[in-house]
């Protein structure tokens, strides 16, 4: 029996491994996600069926424990809007490091009074504890804040690294005391807990704008680690295969999304992105408006036009009407495409996401350089609520928090519009110079209402 | 510090697996088109909620009459259940969007 048990789970992990690389490619995507869920399934049947050498198997407890988070998880899953799914990812995530604690908590209990103990063992625990929960408050301040139930501006705190790095210090040192004096009173552990419990917290507060789902990314990585960590506390190899590779792949993601905003990884950490804009220029000027029926005049008789979309987009669940409108300019012979930052929105691809889901054709979506490309020769570049990857500061401006970060620059096409539902800064909370550019016109109004007010002043241009 | 070099010792293969595992992972996505990473990020999630396995051990290897294991140990196989079952699901919904058009 046992050797069967441990050639299924070698099975487990290559299927984690195989779904995974095919997640990494847009035609194999789908197959992959149903191979690690396939790998997954496997993984759980050994271990419920696999033999024990101790304990009364509960059977009962688990088969209890695992209906009610199957049925929250496929509801929640099947419930939730293509607009919050970064946030749906994150709380997802945490339930993952908030398993990490519970069986911590309780594998820390059992090693009272046990004489046997190594030091590894307890140690490789304690990390689990601290990793876990981690993850676990992060990953739900993350989502609160996404959630818009959090504002960032009124949850701080004072000096941000240094609470942070005496935290870390604090957490670290007293898990080196408690593997190394495993006698001391059992409320070390929960003092280890309870202080990665708040380092989670402040780890998040200080971060937030664009940097959100970097974060995600982040603590994705997190919940992998703690999973790994578990697996060697366990000698589970599927937990450690399958842990770790979601560890590096999530540390990998995290880089690449950095990258894409021009930024370190440790810069993001210890928040670039305050309140503050720092030493950057104040913008002043003017705004022109426009109105609907112009706009519709301007690009129905364009012969190129670029839509930027952004997160007002996704919020205004306007997608539908962005791809109405672009069917109807293409009727007119107007050539319509789409320009995606890698950081629009809340996650990267989530524009992507959203306009497949509106049956927008794949190779309309234009990556930035492809866009930056294609701007110069675009007369009407229509932005439809973003605000900071469309901000002109990041290239002139040295003092903005944003300079550096690569943007999509608009203002080569000949005319530009940004369709906003007010002048407030964008979620970065920083300026933005290009509303009151010469070439640009502000459309104001909900993304959705003004976009179909466009589709049928379009169709009136006969 | 002899503890740990034992523990290391003891744990070899392990530690073999997990360096491995590491390259592994840093390799099989290392070029993701923008599109895919929001759902390869949700699918990776979903993968993490592999910590299941340890919340089925912990109950399973249990006396009945433990019920600080018992109880967080429930609790830990539906928050991961809930990571596993929510998070695939979440993945296929997002890329059967892609999958409509060709």
């Amino acid at each position: 029996m046992e050797e069967f048990i441990n050639l299924g789970y070698l099975i487990a992990v290559v299927l984690f491994i195989v779904g995974l690389k095919q997640l990494s490619s847009p035609k194999t995507a789908r197959s992959g996600n149903l191979l690690a869920a396939a790998g997954m399934g496997l993984a759980i049947v050994l271990a419920m069926i696999a033999p024990m050498e101790r304990g009364d198997n509960n059977y009962v407890w688990i088969i209890a424990g695992m209906l009610a988070g199957g049925i929250i998880g496929l509801v929640s899953a099947r419930r939730v809007a293509m607009t919050d799914m970064p946030q749906m990812v994150s709380i997802f995530n945490g339930l993952g490091g908030g398993c990490a604690v519970a069986i911590s908590i309780v594998e820390l209990d059992h090693y009272q009074g046990m004489t046997d103990l190594s030091i590894g063992v307890h140690m490789t625990t304690l990390f689990a504890l601290f990793v876990g929960a981690v993850a676990f408050t992060g990953s739900l301040l993350a989502y609160g804040k996404l959630q818009g139930l959090i504002n960032d501006n009124t949850l701080k705190i004072p000096a941000p690294t240094v609470v942070n790095m005496t935290l870390l210090v604090a957490i670290l040192a007293g898990i080196a005391f408690r593997a190394y004096a495993p006698t001391e009173p059992f409320f070390w552990a929960y003092l280890i807990l309870g202080v990665s419990l708040i380092y989670g917290v402040t780890f998040v507060v200080p971060i937030g704008g664009a940097d959100m789902p970097v974060v995600i990314s982040l603590l994705n990585a997190l919940t992998g680690v703690a999973a790994a960590l578990a697996g060697i506390v366990y000698d589970s190899q599927v937990m450690l295969v399958g842990g770790i590779l979601v560890g590096a792949s999530g540390t990998i993601l995290t880089v690449l999304m950095c990258e894409a905003m021009n930024r370190s990884l440790w810069n993001v950490i210890i928040g670039g992105f305050g309140g503050s804009s720092g030493g950057s220029a104040a913008v002043e000027g003017n705004i022109k408006e426009i109105s609907v029926s112009d706009s519709a005049i301007l690009l129905g008789y364009s012969e190129s036009v670029v839509v930027v979309p952004g997160y007002g987009m996704a919020v205004a669940k306007a997608q539908n009407e962005a791809h109405e409108l672009e069917k109807l300019l293409e009727s007119r012979g107007v050539r319509v495409r789409y320009a995606i930052h890698p950081v629009a929105g809340r996650m990267p691809g989530h524009m992507n996401v959203l306009l497949a889901e509106a049956d927008v054709s794949y190779d309309k979506l234009l990556d930035l350089d492809d866009a930056n490309n294609a701007l110069s020769t675009t007369d009407v570049a229509i932005v439809v609520g973003a605000n900071d990857v469309v901000n002109p500061a990041a290239k002139d401006d040295p003092g903005s928090p944003i300079y550096g970060m690569p943007i999509l620059d608009i203002l080569q096409a000949k005319q530009t519009i940004v369709m906003k539902r007010s002048m407030r800064s964008g979620y970065a909370g920083i300026d933005n110079p290009l509303f009151f550019h010469e070439k640009n016109r502000m459309l104001f109004g909900d993304a959705k209402d003004t976009l179909a007010a466009l589709v049928s002043e379009v169709k009136n241009l006969g | 510090m002899l503890a740990i070099t034992e523990f290391l010792q003891a744990n070899m293969t392990m530690i073999y697996v997990l360096v491995l595992a590491v390259f592994l992972g840093f390799e099989l996505i290392g070029k993701v088109p923008t599109v895919l990473h929001t759902p390869l990020m949700s699918g990776a999630n979903a993968i993490s909620g592999v910590v299941i396995i340890g919340a089925i051990i912990l109950v399973r290897s249990s006396s009945s009459d433990d019920y600080l294991a018992l109880s967080l140990g429930c609790i830990g196989t539906a928050l991961g259940m809930i990571n596993v079952v929510g998070g695939h699901a979440v993945t296929n919904r997002m890329l059967e969007m892609f999958k409509k058009k060709k």
